[in-house]
């Protein structure tokens, strides 16, 4: 266990460095952030020492020598827009993205399986037909399309939801504010989960429906029903158990891949997160601020793989992490 | 009363492309303690058989027609229910490869209580105590360990004798055995079938054995069948049928045992290759490959003609009984 953990960690400083290195580098291609920095009034002279004071025209390795230093001990540099540190900035925002990733895999877990499995076990009925079918078409619409079928149908039609913000939030362990705790809150979090939801969760349906149509078929599930067992010990312990350990693998990958889609729906909801901030900062060609984000979903990528392969290890007995016993 | 008699079983596939029929007309009875052999070449239908007689033909096939007597009740027409109760219980089943047949992600010893706790009302400890026991009898080593161990910890000999572990778990009336041991390396083939007969023996199982090993069929069934494209051609006393064959198809089989063939010559063969299920000759399925072929072969299915102690469905075989039977009428004439 602790072998495979530094092994993990190891991997996880090399993923890093990559990512911060490709981050930085496009930096260059933004535009120029003087032109949002100063205004119109500004010289040519002085915009020219301005740019040599914040080191923009160092040669790259120098900049991202200066970069990795200060990286290391936490600062990712300072947002022109915001004149804070950009990964304070950012980190105020994670909250508010998180709750809406987390939103949404809980939507998509307690709808996938039941979904998934019953497709499978029943691949004839008329409800797995149906299943089938809006999976397709969940599949197809993009993200911002059905964000704003839902806010058209709900909140200006129905005007049952809000269509816009997080809502009242209340902030737990100091730091944290959370929608999940106030009746508004939760009804703020609604349409945007869905709307995230709404591209992973017929793709997870799939997935779990294929996967356990082909264990269903597999000699193991056959013997356990010439054991004579009951179907539900047969469907949800025998050929479940099989059926998510790919899903796991998948899962975590495309939870990761979520983080990032978040970007088209804060921007339809107006949710105050982190994606919502980046299209603000490449707008602002805010360099420093895009640097540190692409950082931050990067760390998240390389945490919830690190995570998923311990829980793979742990369901999957025929995985041994090193020195598990 | 026998112990299982199946009467007229007839066993279609529902394809896109068609009905295909798998099993046609078969007919045989097991009584207690006995030893069937099934045997035919792959694609004959003998496992087809053999699911279909714990009711467990999974889709699209289907009993069409017939019965399937256990004890008095048919199988055929019974609740999922009721079926339960008889699968594993009264009837189990051994499959071909030990490698597949256990669940991955649960341990032996899991694999071996849940089928206990399923058939009899019993708690975990006592049906884990149970399972130990039969582990102990299919010798394995170290049971306390191994029960908790998962299938890929162990070797396939290993896994099979954990299959016929479970197989015996409830002691039952019938074991089907399919192809159990060909997956196996030889050396520990013989070691496991006889393990598995002993086992039989002791407990007066009736074992139904499904194989293409004719060996296999010649030192272990006192009963054996011949099956070829979905029909049984030829039952009878195993040691008629391998002795003194009288279908054309069978006596190909014997003459293709490598033992049969003359050192320095090709092997013998039957030519031509069974038909595929959708592509059934009319008449005589065995008619294209047969060098005794007449007429009415292409025309008529054959029934069945008493020789000895067997029943052979041959055209062939029945013209030459009729013969001998003028032949002896003639005689007693004169």
């Amino acid at each position: 266990m602790i072998a495979f953990l530094i092994k993990r960690v190891v991997q996880a400083i090399i993923v890093m460095f990559v990512i911060s290195l490709v981050s930085f580098s496009i930096q260059d291609n933004l535009g120029d952030p003087l032109r949002e920095l100063v205004g119109q009034s500004v010289s040519e002279a002085e915009r020219q020492e301005l740019r040599d004071e914040m080191g923009l025209n160092d040669p790259f390795l120098v900049q991202y020598a200066r970069f990795a230093k200060n990286a290391l001990q936490g600062d990712l540099g300072t947002s022109y827009f915001f004149k804070e540190p950009a990964l304070e900035v950012i980190l105020k925002k994670l909250p508010a993205t998180l709750e809406l990733v987390l939103g949404a895999t809980l939507i998509i877990m307690l709808l996938s399986v039941p979904l998934g499995v019953y497709s499978a076990i029943k691949p004839y009925s008329l409800f797995s037909r149906a299943v089938m079918g809006f999976s397709i078409i969940g599949i197809s619409v993009p993200v911002f399309l059905t964000a704003i079928g839902l806010i058209y149908l709900f909140s200006i039609e129905l005007g049952w939801m809000p269509s816009f913000g997080r809502g009242e939030t209340t902030q737990i362990l100091g730091f944290w504010g959370s929608g999940f705790f106030t009746a508004d809150g939760l009804a703020h979090l609604v349409l945007p989960c869905i709307s995230l939801a709404s591209i992973m969760l017929p793709l997870f349906i799939r997935l779990i429906r294929a996967e356990m149509m082909e264990v269903l078929q597999s000699e193991y599930v056959k013997f356990a029903w010439a054991k004579g067992l009951s179907p539900r010990r047969i469907y949800f312990l025998h050929a479940l158990k099989n059926t998510m350990l790919p899903v796991i693998t998948v899962g975590g990958v495309q939870i990761g891949t979520m983080v990032a889609y978040t970007i088209l729906t804060e921007t339809v909801f107006q949710w105050p997160g982190m994606g919502f901030l980046f299209l603000e900062a490449v707008n602002r060609v805010d360099t420093p601020l895009i640097v540190a984000y692409l950082i931050v979903v990067g760390a998240i990528f390389v945490v919830t793989n690190t995570l998923v392969d311990l829980i793979y290890g742990l369901v999957n007995p025929t995985v041994k992490l090193a020195g598990k016993k | 009363m026998a112990l299982l008699e199946v009467r007229n079983l007839d066993v279609r596939f529902g394809l896109r492309s068609g009905e295909v029929q798998a099993l046609r007309d078969i007919n045989f009875s097991l009584e207690r303690g006995e030893r069937l052999g099934v045997v035919g070449e792959s694609g004959a239908g003998k496992s087809v058989l053999g699911f279909s007689i714990l009711n467990l033909l999974s889709q699209p096939g289907y009993i069409a027609g017939g019965e399937i007597l256990f004890e008095g009740q048919n199988l055929a027409a019974m609740s999922p229910k009721q079926l339960r109760s008889i699968r594993g219980n009264r009837i189990s089943m051994i499959f071909q490869d030990p490698m597949m047949t256990l669940n991955p992600v649960l341990t032996i010893g899991q694999q071996m209580v849940e089928c206990l706790l399923a058939h009899r009302k019993i708690s975990r400890k006592d049906a884990r105590r149970i399972a130990l026991q039969k582990l102990k009898q299919v010798q394995i080593p170290s049971p306390e360990t191994r029960i908790d161990q998962y299938p890929h910890e162990l070797s396939g000999g290993m896994r099979q004798r954990i299959v016929i572990a479970i197989g015996l778990l409830m002691d039952p009336d019938i074991i089907i055995a399919d192809e159990p041991t060909t997956a196996l390396d030889v050396t520990i083939q013989a070691e496991i079938m006889d393990l598995m007969l002993e086992l039989c023996e002791r407990n007066s199982v009736a074992l139904i054995l499904i194989t293409h090993d004719l060996g296999i069929v010649s030192q272990v069934t006192r009963r054996a069948m011949v099956m070829y494209a979905g029909r049984i051609i030829e039952q009878g006393p195993t040691r008629e049928i391998i002795n003194d064959a009288q279908h054309p198809y069978t006596q190909g089989l014997m003459n293709a045992l490598p033992q049969m063939a003359i050192p320095g010559q090709r092997l013998n063969q039957i030519r031509g290759s069974m038909p595929p299920l959708q592509n059934i000759p009319t008449g005589c399925a065995f008619n294209p490959r047969c060098d005794y072929v007449l007429d009415v072969c292409h025309r008529e299915l054959p029934g069945f003609t008493r020789s000895g102690g067997c029943k052979v469905a041959c055209h062939m075989v029945a013209q030459m009984k009729l013969e001998e039977e003028a032949a002896v009428h003639a005689l007693e004439v004169k």
